[in-house]
């Protein structure tokens, strides 16, 4: 089986199938990165071009990481160090780069629908590692990946996604993935943050931490953006630490063998206790262990998959 | 130019006139209308002099009048220039623009003004009314000269492209604007509630990722607008209608007898926020495009009077403008070749009668910026646009006049289109076969 398109845009254009298709190929990824030599020659003499045109530590090493582990030739570009600052257009930079003939080119953005406008301009296969607030499909596609190996199925899980909904491409990727896969969405942050018409989307919408959380099988905490915001949208991260964040004392409204996870990075203390972060219901470093195997799986499936 | 019409369906709401007529131009000016007209005392070399035209089948109206229009010189003419503006208006069958001051210079001034009117006049092929800036450089601090501009040919006074954000502001142009019978035309935007955004706020936006711009920008402002116009009892001129909220406002200011008018653009009851769904920039304009809610009310207030003009917002924009990060890309639709056409689908869809179409596009233009135009009485100038009802044609923006290529119609079909434009006598634009 294949994926459908040639691109990966977002979870919305994903089948259930193809999800679990996915999914699967990282499974069978995961024993590479254990070995004492991490690598197979499966796309061996391919280039995969990493566009990070927004900061990133972990999606953008996961990707190095994922095409060099699969034999791959892997370039990174920053904006700050390209010819973006130069004045030069994404959509030129995307036509010099389609004119080296890569094979993926991965690109992250600041402004959603980046990775459409490169997809309409390049023959080569386009990854979107995060747009603007749109979407993070690899993020919500490792993150199921945490979930499966964590609790065995989706159907009937009860969800509670947190945090600043509005300005988050991370919470969108999982609505839909989530909710394709049988499990019951509820979005959880303070009025200001929540965007319009979220529960058309298919989810419970609450502004209160607390009621999100209870009786939830999986929690996962979204990072305040600071770098995404204009004034007004809430006081002060005092207020936001103390009635939205996670800690020991709300946490305990769950079910006992609730999962807590974190996209990263976290902010300690803010929507996450420390002890909460590095304590036995968190599976966050398992998230980003299962990064790594979902973009082998991606970019050995976008490659030909042979 | 002598010019005799015939056999046209002559639409023509001032005169109460609908049915088949033949028209004669002499001098630029309507010299007669009437059926089978012939010349006085016409001798064979006087029927010689006159060129006659069939034009059965056509319909005939008062020449229309875009009364909202981005000529962009001078400063922009990488974008459109007045002649490539006017070209695009004839071919959209317009006989008349008036033209927003966002230029470079802004038009704060008699001389900008003067200049667009000199280059109007040297293109000779429609009148070009320029609106002039309510503040000096739109920046919203201080008047502009409202007597010298009106002296210098200035219709009406707009910051338009931003709103007058400063209250006080807004009052006292008002009054000084009605104590000169000038109309503002207002742009209606709290530019710190749409701050950031760059689509309408919406299950769209939430879905596609995109900073909403709310439609409450656009309704506390129309709502401010409209009370101070009450309360000073001035004319306030409402541009680009986008939400119901807007249109609810306005209609209940007209039921109190505020002096308020108001326009939209065609792109408001054709197409809706989902047409942002792939980021195509070609959509991005400002007002955004709203809800399908909002269309209806839209509709809804072309049909009841409560938006009198239809005007295009012609805003053209180079490929650099546009093919960029959807953030990034400058708002606005070149429209002065497909709004017509696409009012006339309100016609076909019975919203508005044909005459209802040629108030919203010749007529309530002409008396709002009290312009004596939009009729077709003897002695009124010739201005005449042509329009073949049954013509269907395919919107092709490589072929537009406009330099401006930023469409999001480009190859939708259409049916209805203007086929001949006349001012002042002169064929500005003609897809007649005898008269090309």
């Amino acid at each position: 089986m294949k994926l459908a398109s040639k691109d990966l845009l977002g979870i919305k254009d994903l089948s259930t199938e193809e999800i679990h298709l996915i999914l699967d190929t990282a499974e069978s990824f995961i024993e590479v990165s254990t070995r004492e030599i991490k690598k197979v020659p499966t796309l061996r003499g391919k280039t995969i071009v990493n566009l990070f045109l927004e900061a990133s530590t972990r999606t953008r090493t996961s990707f190095e990481i994922a095409g060099k582990r699969l034999s791959a030739d892997t370039i990174n570009i920053s904006s700050s160090t390209s010819s973006i600052v130069k004045g030069e257009t994404l959509i030129d930079t995307a036509k010099n780069l389609e004119a080296m003939n890569p094979d993926i080119i991965v690109i992250r953005h600041s402004s959603a629908g980046s990775p459409h406008i490169i997809a309409r301009h390049v023959r080569q296969s386009v990854i979107n590692a995060g747009d603007g607030a749109h979407e993070h499909p690899t993020q919500a596609l490792l993150d199921m990946m945490t979930i499966r190996s964590k609790k065995g199925r989706f159907e009937g899980l009860k969800v509670a996604i947190c945090g600043d909904i509005g300005h988050s491409r991370v919470a969108r990727s999982n609505i839909y993935a989530l909710n394709k896969l049988g499990a019951s969405v509820t979005v959880a942050g303070p009025a200001t943050m929540m965007p319009r018409d979220i529960e058309q989307m298919g989810v419970t919408a609450c502004c209160k931490l607390e009621d999100a959380i209870v009786d939830a099988d999986i929690i996962m905490m979204l990072r305040i953006q600071l770098e995404r915001q204009t004034e007004h949208i809430f006081p002060s991260l005092r207020e936001y630490a103390a009635y939205f964040g996670l800690n020991r004392n709300n946490i305990i409204l769950a079910k006992k063998d609730v999962v807590v996870m974190h996209p990263g990075p976290v902010n300690r203390g803010v929507e996450l206790a420390p002890d909460i972060a590095d304590g036995p219901y968190s599976v966050i470093l398992d998230q980003v262990a299962n990064g790594v195997a979902v973009r082998m799986a991606l970019l050995y499936l976008l490659s030909g998959g042979n | 130019m002598k010019l005799l019409l015939k056999g046209g369906r002559v639409v023509d709401p001032s005169q109460d006139i609908d049915a088949a007529m033949d028209v004669l131009i002499e001098n630029g000016k309507i010299a007669a209308i009437g059926q089978h007209i012939l010349p006085k005392n016409a001798s064979k070399q006087k029927t010689a002099s006159y060129r006659s035209i069939d034009l059965t089948g056509l319909v005939i109206t008062p020449g229309l009048i875009d009364m909202h229009t981005h000529l962009r010189e001078p400063g922009y003419e990488y974008k459109e220039t007045i002649e490539t503006g006017s070209r695009a208006a004839a071919a959209g069958g317009f006989t008349s623009v008036a033209c927003m001051p966002n230029t470079q210079p802004v038009n704060d001034s008699r001389s900008v003004t003067e200049f667009i009117r000199k280059k109007a006049t040297v293109c000779g092929l429609v009148n070009v009314y320029p609106i002039a800036a309510v503040s000096v450089g739109s920046k919203g601090t201080n008047l502009t000269d409202f007597r010298d501009l009106k002296d210098a040919g200035a219709v009406a006074f707009s910051d338009d492209g931003k709103p007058v954000s400063n209250s006080a502001l807004m009052r006292r142009a008002l009054e000084y604007a009605s104590s000169i019978d000038m109309p503002i035309v207002c742009h209606c935007e709290d530019t710190q509630l749409s701050a950031g955004g760059s689509m309408n706020e919406g299950l769209v936006s939430t879905e596609i990722g995109l900073n909403p711009i709310p439609s409450l920008a656009e309704d506390v402002m129309t709502a401010r607008d409209v009370i101070i116009a009450a309360y000073t009892n001035t004319l306030c001129h409402i541009c680009h209608v986008s939400t119901a909220g807007a249109v609810d406002i306005i209609r209940n200011a007209k039921k109190k007898d505020v002096r308020v008018t108001a326009e939209t653009a065609p792109h408001y009851f054709t197409l809706t926020d989902e047409s942002l769904r792939q980021y195509d920039t070609a959509s991005k304009v400002n007002p955004p495009l709203r809800t399908a809610e909002d269309l209806i009310a839209i509709k809804e207030a072309l049909r009841d009077g409560t938006i009198d003009a239809i005007a295009s917002d012609h805003a053209p924009h180079a490929l650099t403008d546009k093919e960029v990060e959807f953030d990034l890309a400058a708002s606005g639709i070149t429209g002065l070749e497909t709004s017509l056409s696409l009012s006339l689908e309100l016609v076909f869809a019975g919203i508005l009668t044909l005459p209802q179409f040629v108030e919203k596009m010749s007529v309530n233009p002409a008396t709002i910026l009290k312009l004596p135009k939009g009729t077709l009485r003897a002695g009124a100038d010739a201005d005449l646009t042509i329009i073949d009802l049954d013509k269907t044609w395919a919107v092709d923006k490589s072929k537009f006049a406009s330099r401006g290529r930023n469409t999001p119609f480009d190859g939708r079909r259409m049916k209805g289109k203007a086929v001949m434009t006349i001012m002042g006598g002169t064929v500005t634009y003609s897809e007649i076969k005898d008269y090309a």
